[in-house]
């Protein structure tokens, strides 16, 4: 006789992990299965971990957990070919308890979240990819995975299969992303001693700083590149949309080595030794791509409900309460015994209603803006660049005539009104 | 019905284990902790023994608390159950206080059930002596039969076992008998996915832990680091590559020095077709 | 255990086909350097059936002198009966040191000898001092799949034993007619006492390996230009009994099938000779091959990535160098076997 759960949870990254966590810790049988050879070990994230949503599912967790630097600092970097606008936030309040974000190495916190789960009772199974969906008279009621004699039953299956979710795709809930809906990130993380992290970040013993890059990053693409700090290691990378790399014809990595190698980047990653390269793709498409995320027996959490927030780049926080959310809705419905849609509804009602259903809905159009006018990118972040680099150089000549040289460097005056309507549009779309 | 019990450790994946340069020693955190490749195929042979003939696989390892990792690997692969032995008095040990501790709950396993057969890897990938296994052997007074890679038979009837022992050429057959202490080499078999049944017991198992108080017999004196005759006097990271050195002047004679570099390390080329 | 009553360096002296292993002749080396560093004699022990002539070759290569037991109990290695050998000898005799080769019989003999006698062992050394006055054997050593190095003592037991890799230490250029002391020891163990068998020995070619379990791997690249010029990575392979490993663009070329792919997305290897040819050293490729032991790159950009992570370089045309390589070595292997035979 095959196994039977009450809950099967496919993926153990943040959204299946914190479903599994809150499940077991009611009581409800469940189990998660992960495809890697143990939870975070095919993951890629930049690494900003955002306390507040893992600090409601495990108060305190920033005590035990594998975290590597408290975040007190935020950068943003316009880069141009040669020079760069930067600008950022440093807050001391950030460096102390309850603190407000950190960075994370997903291979190291992942693991340890799983583990607490597995301690609440989840059943982790490593190293299982899970091949299809079984369903039965239109309702979900297992797995079946490559193991022999692999299949698995349950009352609820939870997708949270990151992504490119298969499984929902097989089930129909949606289609292969068009390339404007997903971003390619590529990754590396260099090793570099923790004294001249700190000294070049400019930085107290364990603190730590992101640094959010834009423009030449990605050589005009739409997309951002980052660097952030970890306890030994930094994470650098960058993500474009698709569509961005097949319209230049350039391989992601060949863009990551771009990065890595602008001369204004380079200094900070001086002297560092390569240690890991990954690539991910990461939803982008936000609340016009979501799918469909419940059905009979079946509901879909995290990445694989495209839930990211690609202005912010938030995503893990959003898996969290998604996942979160799950569980709630299942111990709704174990209650009473139903597991229908109708019942499940419930999860896609919360998650609207949530945070993630807001900010959603509030970015919704803000891929899309940037995608369709390139100019941003191609264009206006070159144009800041020259106008700091004309108010910053001393040259003997007053800043009112440097503000009417860069005022004519822009260009003819339709060229004037056209990024005036473009700022008031890009206004609209993030406000 | 055969009871084989085999001798497994955790070990951390030297493959990927990267050395701390300040301390020399393994960074623990850089490597994952992992079943002793060896072992693997120690467990799955004893597994295969126990389909050919009926009977109990039993994995027995000594070490920390979370070696129980290594026992429910062992679990997926097919063994039935697992004891461990853990306490800081086992700390420090070398091969022969390895030995030792692990003899004496071989001791208490066969109480529970007696031992036809015990099996152990090769060697583990950290300590890398191979010296364990026959050191189990000795001590429980059973012929220890190293590097095999086939077991031809086993008759617990008639009392005997037949195996092939790898030598440097070729294979030697030989009959011992029972029981007998095998040490095995990679090649003895390959351990398949295992099916999804296990890999639910094995999340679930949880081993026996023995500390020495639960031993018989003990002789404080010879476990751990009080009981082990070796000591490591130094250690040191082995040079690494530094930005290679390019080879200069013309061709033939950066030739004629890349084989004087690689004359050192003659013995590898020699053996044709690679390792021993 | 009174340290001060053992005194002597031995070498177990192992017997293959009629004739003393090599590994035993270079450890008479390396024990006579220790021998003499400390002032006392080196003594083999031989153990075997019709064996006590080969005690002259011992002595030709340094022994003082050398236990034999020659008997047919001992026609064929097994550990019961030559470990009874040793055990009863060294009990009797009381040497300071005992060298094994780490060959297989040597691993196992020492292994079960060393519990025996209740002292250290230590394994696959490649590296033997001693310090002259406490004659503290210090026996370095690879360990954690060659990560470090380290010096294994043993301090307060006795003999000091260690296994040593072959091919590492030096024998001693033979002294032809250089003569020593037979010392001819007898044992009692009776035939139907002895729980092994060897029914049968079964000499064969060893098989292919795995490219994650190979010594020595030969790797070609995209530099190779096709697959009749990846031939060339083949030839040298099989000229030196290396295993052939790709980048992933030789393997997406379709030269080579992927299992012989290294880096992230193949296999990551450590063997203890890795040649990099015609591989530029992409970093993908690096994490799969970086803690091998020797590193060696050629290639013919001289700005290749892949020169920042070998030991050492060669920047030329590796249609030019690999063949150079490959008649040195032709020469210098079938030169080895003569001298063997
Ligand atoms: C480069 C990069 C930087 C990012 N930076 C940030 C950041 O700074 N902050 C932030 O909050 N978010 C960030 N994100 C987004 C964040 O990583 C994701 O939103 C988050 O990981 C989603 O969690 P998840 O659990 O839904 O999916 P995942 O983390 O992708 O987990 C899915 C899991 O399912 C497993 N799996 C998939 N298919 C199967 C199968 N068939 N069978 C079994 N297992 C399967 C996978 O192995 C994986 O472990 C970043 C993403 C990228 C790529
Ligand atoms: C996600 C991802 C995963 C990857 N995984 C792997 C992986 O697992 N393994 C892997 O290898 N790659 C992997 N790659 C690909 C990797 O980035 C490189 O593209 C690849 O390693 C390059 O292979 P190469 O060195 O053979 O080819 P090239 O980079 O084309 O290098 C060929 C080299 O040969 C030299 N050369 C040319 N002619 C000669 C001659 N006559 N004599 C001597 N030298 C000559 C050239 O100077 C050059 O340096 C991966 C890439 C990605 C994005
Ligand atoms: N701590 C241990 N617990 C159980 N078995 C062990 C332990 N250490 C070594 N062994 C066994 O002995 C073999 C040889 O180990 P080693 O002598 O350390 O190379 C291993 O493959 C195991 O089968």
């Amino acid at each position: 006789m095959p196994d039977k759960f009450d809950v099967i949870v496919v993926g153990a990254g943040p959204a299946g992990i914190s479903c599994a966590y809150h499940l077991a810790k009611s009581g409800v049988n469940v189990i998660l299965i992960e495809r890697g050879e143990y939870p975070g070990s095919k993951n890629v994230m930049g690494g900003v971990l955002y306390r507040k949503m893992m600090d409601d599912i495990i108060p305190g967790f920033y005590k035990e957990a594998p975290l590597e630097r408290p975040i007190v600092e935020q950068r943003f970097m316009m880069l141009d070919k040669e020079s760069a606008l930067t600008f950022g936030y440093k807050g001391l309040e950030w460096a102390e308890e309850p603190y407000n974000n950190f960075t994370v190495l997903r291979a190291k916190f992942d693991q340890w979240f799983a583990s607490k789960a597995e301690a609440e009772g989840a059943l982790l199974i490593n190293e299982t990819v899970v091949l299809e969906c079984i369903v039965e008279d239109g309702r979900v009621i297992g797995v079946r995975t490559d193991r022999p004699d692999g299949e698995i039953y349950a009352d609820v299956v939870v997708l949270a299969d990151g992504v490119n979710s298969l499984l929902a795709k097989q089930l129909g809930f949606h289609k292969e992303f068009k390339p404007n809906e997903v971003a390619l990130a590529t990754m590396e993380i260099l090793k570099l001693d923790k004294a001249i992290i700190e000294d070049r970040f400019n930085l107290e013993p364990n603190q730590g700083c992101t640094i959010e890059i834009f423009g030449d990053a990605t050589k005009g693409i739409l997309g951002t590149g980052f660097l952030y700090t970890n306890k030994d290691t930094l994470s650098i990378g960058v993500g474009t949309l698709l569509s961005g790399l097949i319209k230049h014809k350039i391989k992601p990595y060949e863009l990551l080595e771009y990065v890595k190698n602008h001369p204004m980047i380079k200094p900070y990653i001086k002297g560092s030794e390569p240690q890991e390269y990954l690539a991910h793709l990461i939803p982008e498409g936000g609340y016009h791509s979501m799918p469909k995320i419940v059905g009979n027996g079946v509901i879909v959490v995290g990445d694989a409900a495209q839930l990211v927030n690609a202005i912010h780049r938030e995503g893990s926080n959003m898996a969290m309460t998604s996942g979160i959310l799950a569980a709630e809705t299942i111990l709704l419905a174990k209650m009473t015994g139903d597991y229908s849609e109708n019942m499940l509804d419930h999860y896609r009602m919360k998650l609207m209603d949530s945070f993630v259903g807001k900010d959603l809905k509030k970015y919704k159009d803000a891929t899309h803006h940037f995608d369709k006018f390139p100019q941003y990118f191609e264009k206006y972040i070159p144009l800041m660049n020259q106008a700091a680099s004309q108010m910053f150089t001393v040259d003997g000549s007053s800043k009112k005539e440097k503000q009417n040289k860069i005022w004519k460097d822009i260009g003819s005056a339709g060229e004037k009104m056209k990024i005036a309507r473009d700022l008031v549009r890009a206004w609209r779309v993030m406000k | 019905m055969l009871h084989v019990v085999a001798c497994i450790k955790q070990v951390p994946d030297t493959k990927v284990a990267k050395l701390n340069p300040k301390t020399n020693t393994i960074d623990r955190a850089s490597a994952p902790a992992i079943l002793n490749p060896y072992d693997t195929h120690a467990v799955e042979e004893a597994v295969r023994l126990k389909k050919r003939y009926g009977g109990t696989v039993t994995v027995l390892t000594m070490g920390p608390p979370p070696a129980v990792k290594a026992i429910r690997r062992c679990v997926e692969i097919g063994a039935d159950e697992g004891y461990m032995i853990s306490d800081r008095a086992f700390a420090g040990a070398d091969t022969l206080a390895t030995s030792y501790a692990l003899t004496k709950a071989l001791h208490k396993i066969s109480q529970i059930r007696p031992i036809d057969l015990i099996i152990c890897g090769k060697m583990t990938i950290d300590g890398d002596t191979g010296q364990v296994g026959p050191g189990i052997a000795r001590r429980l007074d059973i012929p220890p039969l190293t590097s095999v890679n086939k077991v031809v038979e086993i008759d617990k009837e008639g009392g005997s076992a037949v195996v092939h022992r790898k030598l440097e050429d070729g294979y030697e057959v030989v009959k011992s008998t029972l029981p007998c202490l095998l040490t095995v080499e990679k090649e003895i078999n390959e351990v398949p996915y295992s099916p999804m049944p296990n890999l639910i017991k094995a999340a679930r198992y949880q081993p026996t832990i023995w500390a020495v108080s639960d031993l018989e017999d003990v002789d404080r004196t010879q476990l751990g680091l009080k009981g082990s005759p070796t000591i490591v006097g130094s250690v040191w990271a082995p040079p690494k590559p530094q930005g290679g050195e390019i080879l200069q002047g013309p061709v033939n004679s950066q030739v004629d020095q890349l084989m004087d570099i690689l004359l050192q390390k003659k013995e590898l080329f020699a053996v044709k077709g690679g390792a021993s | 255990m009174n340290i001060a009553e053992y005194s002597g360096v031995w070498v177990f002296i192992e017997v293959k086909d009629g004739k003393i292993v090599p590994v035993s002749l270079e450890l008479l080396g390396a024990g006579k350097r220790l021998a003499e560093k400390r002032g006392v004699e080196l003594s083999g022990i031989l153990v075997g059936y019709g064996v006590k002539p080969l005690a002259n070759t011992a002595f030709e290569y340094g022994a003082d002198a050398v236990y034999v037991y020659d008997d047919p109990i001992f026609k064929l290695y097994r550990t019961e009966t030559y470990m009874r050998a040793i055990i009863e000898c060294t009990n009797r005799h009381k040497p300071e040191i005992i060298l094994y080769g780490a060959t297989s019989t040597g691993k196992d003999l020492a292994s079960a000898a060393a519990t025996d006698l209740a002292t250290g062992l230590t394994a696959d050394t490649t590296i033997l001092d001693i310090d002259a006055d406490t004659g503290l054997l210090q026996a370095s050593r690879p360990a954690f799949g060659g990560n470090i190095m380290a010096t294994i003592l043993c301090k307060k037991h006795r003999p000091q034993m260690a296994t040593v890799r072959p091919k590492i230490m030096k024998a001693m250029n033979p002294i032809p007619g250089r003569k020593g002391e037979i010392i001819e020891e007898k044992i009692s163990i009776r035939e139907e006492d002895v729980r092994t068998k060897v029914l049968e020995i079964v000499k064969s070619a060893t098989k292919q390996v795995r490219i994650d379990e190979a010594d020595i791997i030969v790797a070609g690249g995209k530099g190779l230009g096709d697959a009749k010029g990846f031939g060339l990575i083949h030839d040298f392979a099989e000229t030196i009994g290396a295993t052939v490993g790709a980048s992933r663009d030789a393997v997406e070329a379709g030269w080579i099938e992927h299992h012989h792919q290294v880096g992230q997305t193949g296999v990551t290897v450590t063997p203890k000779i890795y040649f990099a040819i015609g591989i530029s050293g992409a970093i993908q490729h690096l994490v799969g091959m970086q803690n091998s032991g020797l590193i060696i790159a050629i290639n013919k950009d001289p700005d290749a990535p892949i020169f920042n992570s070998c030991h050492y370089g060669i920047v030329g045309d590796a249609f030019e160098i690999v063949p150079m390589l490959i008649e040195q070595f032709k020469r210098v292997l079938t030169a080895e076997e003569v001298k063997n035979a």
